[in-house]
């Protein structure tokens, strides 16, 4: 809400925004997001992170490009220092939270049937799932996909986007809103490079600035072990720094209710 | 193809809207919608029929504006035009830029019969 763009008009006070024309109808000026419902969810599933500090990182990208590879690899590196949980999208199968879920963490699968994203509702069904209170970090996987999800906030605090070097070095050109959101862009499978000629990282670089997109670029293979103190760094950051503004917010402040309900069938 | 879920979220608000002010009908439906939102207005307009059968904006006109893309430079304090995946800056080129215009995805008004 910000009171430049008119989005502080809401259906509350809609109504004063209101007038009637020549033939008796109302003409309603509204000037609110088209997901002003998926919205109000995310900033309630942010909540929700902010309240037990923990911190919620959302992995967007093409379906195959690594996302739970690279959580594999995260996992067997970080779970002593950090206690860990995943929720996964996908279409169908529970196959991702499966293999979360042998490395000892706990994954609550959301299959969204035909739906090509995830959205804040899906997420905060999942978050009841999920003992908030003793974790660190919770990784939404989102559906594999380089253009839905880009349109849906779900509460997390920070957007990853990753790119294979096998997907070609102009996807961030090709599918600008998505890599345009991104807190930071992973190029993932940079093991491959060496057999790849037409994978430029510097290129794909250009590719992200050129959006005006500041983010910081890594190149990993979760496979191989490449790069991937540099993702630790990072993570480490995020979660010391989101510590310390919570730390911060909680000084005499009562632990919330916690909001459970019903399990909805799925475990 | 996310936009028919976009279209249901903007008729909860509609009908939610439509419902405050006792309507009993909705005539007109006003978007803007940008370049950079990740929406197509096309879409849109497809997903339309589809999602407000049975609503009380089951006739009503959608009516779309779209937004160009504006950029407005840090280094050099210009604002120019820009397209959807170059958004440097249109008068010294450099990408230190802030989109002013292009990724907006609202609803503007409705027209509510009452």
């Amino acid at each position: 809400m910000c009171d430049t763009c008119g989005c502080n008009i809401t259906p509350g006070n809609a109504h004063i925004a209101a007038r009637k024309n020549a033939h008796g109808d109302s003409a309603v000026e509204v000037l609110q997001g088209l997901l002003s419902e998926n919205d109000r969810i995310a900033a309630h599933n942010r909540a929700h992170f902010d309240q037990h500090g923990v911190l919620a990182v959302n992995l967007m990208s093409s379906p195959g490009a690594g996302k739970t590879a690279l959580l594999e690899a995260t996992i067997d590196a970080l779970k002593d220092e950090f206690s860990i949980a995943v929720i996964e999208g996908d279409l169908e199968t529970e196959n991702d939270a499966a293999r979360v879920r042998a490395k000892g963490v706990p994954a609550i699968q959301i299959t969204t049937g035909s739906a090509c994203h995830l959205d804040a509702h899906m997420v905060h069904d999942a978050l009841h799932h999920l003992p908030l209170a003793g974790l660190d970090i919770v990784f939404i996987e989102n559906v594999g996909n380089l253009v839905c999800p880009a349109s849906f906030e779900l509460g997390s605090h920070r957007d990853i986007t990753l790119l294979s070097v096998t997907e070609g070095d102009d996807k961030p050109a090709k599918y600008p809103v998505i890599f345009r959101a991104a807190d930071l862009v992973l190029l993932t499978k940079t093991d491959l490079l060496a057999v790849l000629d037409d994978f430029d990282p510097q290129r794909a670089e250009q590719c992200v600035r050129a959006l005006a997109n500041p983010a910081p670029i890594l190149r990993i293979s979760a496979r191989r072990g490449l790069g991937m103190e540099e993702w630790f760094k990072w993570l480490r950051g995020e979660v010391g720094q989101l510590k310390a503004q919570s730390s911060k917010f909680r000084v005499h402040q009562p632990e919330p209710a916690p909001v459970f309900r019903a399990p909805a069938g799925r475990p | 193809m996310h936009e028919l879920a976009v279209c249901q979220g903007m008729l909860d608000q509609v009908t939610r809207i439509a419902a405050e002010h006792h309507a009993t009908g909705v005539n007109r439906i006003l978007l803007r919608i940008g370049a950079l939102s990740g929406v197509e207005p096309e879409l849109l307009h497809q997903a339309f029929p589809l999602a407000s059968a049975g609503t009380v904006a089951a006739d009503a006109e959608l009516a779309i504006e779209t937004a160009a893309i504006r950029v407005r430079c840090d280094t050099c304090g210009e604002e120019t035009e820009a397209l959807p995946n170059r958004l440097i800056c249109g008068s010294c080129g450099d990408w230190h830029t802030r989109v002013v215009s292009g990724d907006e995805m609202m609803l503007m008004s409705v027209d509510l019969t009452t």
